[in-house]
């Protein structure tokens, strides 16, 4: 099952009301996933070069504590806002400075996203208490992607959660399930050097995307590549720091829908979730085919 | 909620249009109604159900020559295992429209999505626009109309039956068919195992006119195509033709 959903704004008069129009998104989308959700929404603050979205199990955690450690040690301040068991870091050191500096100061805290614009929150739960967990129907911002998960291959956590981060102000959120990942998870391990955090297939195609990405390909390279590389039944949605994309397999028996007025392109699994947009009623509407990168904004 | 939410308008000629509101009733209970009514009236009904927003089993199990409108896009398996029923959905199907349809119509005036009309065992089933992948998977002896095109793996295991595409079929159209009889009027992407191109008899195109009539699609019968099973891939055995 999983469900997921994108709402992109194209209308710069209604990113005050992203979180609004996209929380009904999301929690029609309950049924199809009831365990853990996640968020992922885009918005430039502006002040820093960076913003990464941190999470650490620790309900207690120090995270004031954190961002004067990182400061001092990397010579530039590093802001600190904590959202309830999410922290978002701000600061003009870059992602992977700061990546580093956790990694060797704080191994425990789960990087969640790491770029400029994109902030992932995610949580064991109902859709609608995860939301309101972290008060994304008052959120601003040009896009959001959510996830719905009804957990098949590997537990039930937070980590386990979707939206995954694969790259800077990049991350992907999938529906459907990889057979192939345990020999894809390996081989990214020993000729790429990833690194893993979970069991989850998802995270072995956040991974893969991550290494092509890396490479040189563009995203919609990536996700042609991955068309041959990935073997499974997925819907793609990836969420950019201007945009998203959208892929399915090439059987595409995981269900999607689009649909774009002037306003805003949104995808979800099904179309309930888009049936109380502003202006659903004029707009077009249509399955995206399979083996068919769709992208929007400058993805 | 329960039937209070509905309201009845009386018609010309003694007919009664019932109105559900699917925004003030649940779908359970509109099913509920649709089907005690079903159980002791007189034909003449006529139903709108409004608001359905993409709900799934709208107007599912019908029994009885109703006209039902659904008034908008409907969700998963609208108008499955429909009996006698006329439904027309206003918009968009989901998954599964008129699933294991037995008889009766089912009319979407929008785009289905995929597996229309899948396991269908008799009525009628017209999609005015395209349908996507798995139109009339193991369709058992419905007929199939399609204004637009159909996506790929479509009619996969068809094993009695017509389906008549006005547009383009997808890949493997017709793979691992048994009797039922496809007619396409555009292009094949490609076919299936062991569906090949047949030739267009006058019988064929007597059935391929009668079908776009009760659709109400205007076509000219001679441009379609025949395709069906070549009979290598299954034990196919003459005796038995009059089950088919």
């Amino acid at each position: 099952m999983c469900g997921i959903v994108g709402l992109y704004l194209k209308n710069p008069e209604l990113q005050e009301r992203l979180g609004e129009l996209f929380c009904p998104m999301l929690a029609e989308m309950t049924d199809r996933g009831p365990d853990s959700a996640g968020i992922a929404v885009y918005r430039d603050d502006g002040q820093y070069a960076t913003k990464m979205t941190v999470y650490s199990g620790d309900p207690d955690f120090d995270w004031d504590a954190l961002a004067a450690g990182a400061g001092h040690d990397l010579g530039t301040p590093v802001a600190v806002e904590r959202v309830s068991t999410h922290a978002i870091l701000r600061s003009d050191a870059s992602t992977r400075d700061l990546r580093a500096w956790l990694l060797d100061n704080d191994p425990d805290v789960r990087v969640m996203s790491a770029g400029s614009a994109l902030e992932i929150y995610k949580e064991v739960g109902l859709p609608v208490d995860v939301m309101e967990q972290f008060g994304i129907e008052a959120m601003n911002g040009t896009h959001a992607i959510g996830h719905t998960r009804m957990a098949t291959e590997s537990a039930v956590t937070t980590e386990g959660a979707h939206p995954f981060n694969t790259g800077d102000d990049l991350c992907l959120v999938h529906n459907g399930s990889l057979s192939n990942h345990h020999r894809l998870r390996e081989w990214l391990r020993r000729h790429a050097g990833m690194t893993f955090q979970t069991e989850n297939d998802t995270e072995v195609a956040a991974a893969y995307l991550t290494w092509r990405l890396r490479e040189g390909d563009s995203l919609s390279q990536a996700l042609e590549a991955g068309l041959k590389d990935l073997d499974g039944f997925y819907t793609f949605a990836v969420g950019t720091r201007d945009g998203f994309s959208v892929v399915r397999d090439p059987i595409a028996c995981k269900h999607a829908i689009m649909a774009e007025t002037d306003d805003w392109v949104a995808i979800a699994t099904e179309y309930r979730a888009l049936a109380r947009l502003p202006g659903v009623k004029q707009a077009r509407v249509w399955e995206p085919k399979p083996a068919t990168v769709y992208s929007w904004g400058r993805a | 909620m329960g039937a209070e939410a509905g309201h009845r308008v009386q018609l010309g000629e003694g007919m009664t249009m019932h109105t559900l509101d699917l925004d003030r009733m649940a779908v359970r209970d509109v099913n509920q109604r649709l089907h005690e009514d079903a159980a002791g009236t007189d034909s003449d009904r006529q139903y709108e159900i409004l608001n359905p927003m993409g709900r799934h089993a709208i107007a599912v199990g019908l029994d009885y020559p109703f006209d039902v409108s659904v008034r908008g896009h409907a969700g998963y398996y609208c108008g499955s295992m429909n009996k006698e029923a006329s439904v027309t959905i206003e918009g968009n199907a989901g998954v599964g429209v008129a699933e294991n349809i037995m008889s009766g119509t089912v009319h979407v005036t929008g785009y289905a999505s995929q597996s229309a009309a899948a396991t269908g065992h008799g009525g009628l089933v017209v999609i005015d626009g395209d349908a996507s992948a798995r139109c009339g998977i193991s369709m058992k002896g419905v007929d199939i109309v399609v204004g637009g095109s159909v996506g790929h793996m479509s009619a996969f295991m068809g094993q009695s039956g017509h389906m008549v595409v006005c547009g383009d079929a997808g890949e493997s159209f017709g793979d691992s068919i048994y009797e039922a009889q496809l007619f396409v009027r555009g292009s094949v992407e490609s076919l299936g195992a062991d569906c090949v191109e047949k030739e267009m008899r006058p019988e064929h195109l007597e059935i391929v006119r009668g079908l776009l009539e009760k659709a109400g699609i205007e076509a000219e019968p001679s441009e379609f195509r025949r395709y069906g099973s070549a009979r290598q891939l299954y034990n196919f055995k003459i005796g038995n033709i009059g089950y088919y």
